[in-house]
């Protein structure tokens, strides 16, 4: 029985668990005085069957196919005539390609000798039997748990509260599942990063002013002289990102200011979606425009007022990015500002002020953490954006302040340290983990202080 | 502004289902409110003051003047409309989405509700003090700054901070605040939050306060400090103040109004209203019946 089949078996079964235990209840109520009589209504005792039916049986299935082909390719190995086995790991890897390889029918890179036959054959009924087998236990594992849940029904049975506790750990394990996930991408980078500051000195990395991450392969070749200064990367991305706030923060802010304070209903219950449908397009639309209309228009512009512009150039990038980041700072700060409360604004306004000088005055100020937040927030998600800066800001390294010049940034060079080959003891691929960790740091950091100050502008009225 | 003011056949058409209430009752206008709604100085006249919110009708012809140097208090159960009506006396129900307010306001015999009349100067001129202490998230200082700094009613900051100094006096909170102007008015106190906004809006220099219910979000002692308050602020200002509680308005009040379900039912000197009320309404209000 093949996996999805068996889960689906399961999923089944679980369902005939939950169908049995709320009958049960049903039927033991009815000699406890009616179902008022149960501690839990009938369905919990269903999802109380169902639950020890599906949960254990999903846990050995989980188990079982993670360690299957480990077990499975040890038992092979043990068969192998005793000159394989005393090969080195890489070939006998290969020899265990070949062997699965002809299990499963495909072209097969030696000869196909008795021993490599046998060994095929052994896989197979090794895999047959797991098979089997683990259908076996894993169905026959939800039927006892089921069954024994079923058992258990009976009115004083508690099953709301366990069903609870189960649910809880479910939770539990739920956000575990993420925080770890965060672990590890976390710890991968760091130790890849370590392993290139082994090469690399970090001061050199983070100082350097030269970037060209290219080494030489032989040693006649040229112009691979593999210097890791990350500093124009840095500079780079905080020009793009620098010209993309300078773009959206005054539109989104003044679009939020709108929105919250003059729009009518109608027009904010319309307009609010259709802003938040930047935030919607995929970025990789975005890079195309930049590069396709947006950079050529800067440069024509630039040739007709006698500047010279690159065809890919900060500019062009940094405008698109803004657009793109303009949701991000008008829905967030729409949200604060809406937070501030009507009595703020009845005040100014029994004072005698405008409107406009009640939002300059009393709204914006108190709205002000809030809104550094989502800018905050605007601001990581600048330094993180990747496609734009690919398609339409340019791949040179150069330390350069002037927007209409081609500049590249952090993420753009951890693209195309990877894409390709790549041989993991060179510095250059690890260069790309090292550029991710500041990377990483640095947003982090960002969100850190934006969710600090927009909690903080929480307690302000609560 | 003659034809607001009815007859008493008018009333009794318009008013029919409560006709056995006013048997014998002086009727003074066609929107049946029993008792003098007029005065002999008036700073606020309105005649036959209708209020919409939407289809709703809040208020329905209301002719009340409101006197010099008088405290009003406007009493009735809740939403009878008389959080609405102070509203439109300084024209906050702008604001609202959906509020149509028709009839007559005037102030000083300046129609309120004219096009020539701009709802900032005129909100300059009729402050408001709210239910729930607002004071903005800013220095002490600032929040009394706010109205002269917008109307420019200061030359200098010395003028400012006489203004300041003047406004947080007449509201008795000077001694208490002097030493920490420049921290917010957010960490007063609700009773010191409270007189604040009553020094904000006096800062203006305004005619008439506006109180929409000043004391119901305080304990006792900042009451009773605020009763006080305004007692002392008769002086030199008219108020209007909505409560719920009648023995609040019968301390700080010499006339009030006894609003129902949107009509004016009752107005009269308040010794009057609480000892001998003439209205059943009225009655069973204040003796506790219903409210």
């Amino acid at each position: 029985m093949s996996t999805p089949l068996l889960i689906a078996a399961l999923l089944v079964l679980t369902a005939v668990a939950y169908v049995l235990g709320r009958r049960r209840s049903v039927a033991v109520s009815a000699g406890a005085g009616g179902i008022r009589n149960l501690h839990s209504l009938p369905s919990y005792y269903g999802s109380y069957a169902a639950l020890w039916c599906l949960i254990p049986a999903l846990l050995v299935l989980a188990l079982w196919v993670a360690f299957r082909s480990t077990i499975v390719t040890e038992l092979v190995v043990r068969d192998l005539p005793q000159e394989m086995q005393q090969l080195g790991p890489d070939r006998l890897g290969l020899v265990l390609n070949d062997v699965r390889n002809l299990t499963s029918g495909n072209v097969v890179s030696r000869e196909v000798t008795p021993e490599l036959r046998a060994a095929a054959d052994h896989l197979k009924s090794l895999e047959r039997t797991s098979a089997a087998a683990m259908a076996v236990v894993v169905l026959s594992l939800g039927v006892i748990g089921g069954g024994l849940a079923w058992r258990q029904i009976s009115p004083r049975l508690r099953a709301r509260n366990r069903v609870e506790a189960i649910v809880n750990v479910l939770l539990i394990v739920a956000s575990l599942i993420a925080i770890f996930t965060t672990v590890g991408i976390v710890l991968s980078v760091l130790f890849e990063s370590i392993l290139f500051f082994r090469t690399v000195p970090m001061t050199s990395f983070l100082f350097g002013l030269d970037w060209s991450p290219q080494i030489a392969l032989r040693a006649d070749q040229a112009g691979s002289s593999g210097a890791f200064g990350a500093v124009p990367l840095f500079t780079g991305t905080l020009l793009i990102s620098g010209i993309a706030m300078l773009v959206a923060v005054p539109i989104g802010l003044m679009a939020a200011i709108y929105l919250s304070e003059y729009a009518s209903r109608e027009f904010r219950a319309v307009a609010k979606p259709v802003l938040e449908v930047l935030a919607g397009i995929p970025t990789v639309v975005y890079g195309f425009f930049a590069a396709l209309t947006v950079a050529p228009l800067v440069r024509d512009a630039g040739v007709a007022l006698g500047l010279e512009v690159a065809s890919e150039s900060a500019l062009a990038a940094g405008l698109v990015m803004g657009i793109m980041i303009i949701p991000f700072v008008s829905s967030l700060s729409d949200d604060v500002i809406n937070a501030v409360p009507q009595s703020m604004r009845d005040a100014s306004y029994a004072l005698g002020a405008t409107q406009s000088e009640t939002v300059r005055q009393v709204v914006l100020p108190a709205a002000l953490p809030g809104i550094v937040g989502s800018i905050l927030l605007a601001v990581s998600r600048a330094i993180g954006e990747t496609m734009i800066v690919v398609m339409a800001a340019g791949l040179s390294a150069k330390l350069t302040a002037n927007p209409l010049d081609s500049v590249t940034t952090v993420t753009v060079q951890i693209v195309t340290l990877l894409v390709g080959d790549q041989e993991f003891d060179s510095p250059k691929t690890l260069a790309a983990f090292a550029l991710g960790l500041v990377l990483f740091v640095v947003t982090l950091g960002l969100n850190v202080i934006a969710l600090h100050v927009v909690r903080k502008y929480r307690e302000q009225y609560e | 502004m003659n034809a607001t003011m009815g007859t008493l056949s008018d009333a009794a058409t318009g008013v029919a289902g409560r006709a056995d209430a006013m048997d014998g009752l002086r009727i003074r206008n066609f929107s049946g409110t029993v008792g003098e709604v007029t005065v002999a100085n008036p700073r606020m006249r309105t005649r036959g003051v209708d209020v919409y919110y939407g289809d709703k009708h809040a208020i329905k012809n209301v002719t009340l003047d409101i006197g010099s140097n008088e405290v009003i208090a406007m009493i009735g159960p809740s939403g009878c409309g008389k959080s609405t009506f102070l509203r439109c006396l300084n024209r906050m129900n702008d604001t609202v989405e959906g509020c149509r307010v028709t009839g007559h306001i005037t102030l000083d015999d300046k129609d309120v509700y004219d096009r020539q009349m701009d709802p900032v100067v005129l909100r300059a001129q009729v402050g408001m003090v709210f239910q729930k202490p607002n004071p903005f998230p800013k220095p002490i200082y600032d929040n009394i700054a706010y109205g002269p700094r917008i109307h420019g009613i200061a030359a200098s900051r010395a003028e400012l901070d006489e203004i300041v100094e003047s406004s947080l006096r007449r509201a008795g909170l000077w001694d208490e605040v002097k030493d920490r102007l420049d921290q917010p008015g957010t960490g007063l106190s609700g009773g010191q939050q409270q007189r604040l906004c009553i020094a904000r809006a006096i800062a203006v220099s305004p005619e008439v306060i506006l109180m929409d219910e000043p004391c119901s979000a305080l304990d006792p002692i900042a009451t009773a400090k605020i009763e006080e308050l305004i007692d002392e602020l008769r002086q030199n200002y008219t108020i209007c103040i909505v409560t719920h509680s009648m023995q609040q308005a019968a301390r700080v009040s010499q006339r009030t109004a006894y609003f129902h379900l949107g009509d004016l039912i009752e107005v009269g000197e308040t010794t009057q209203i609480f000892t001998n009320p003439r209205h059943k309404l009225t009655e069973d209000y204040i003796t506790g019946r219903f409210g």
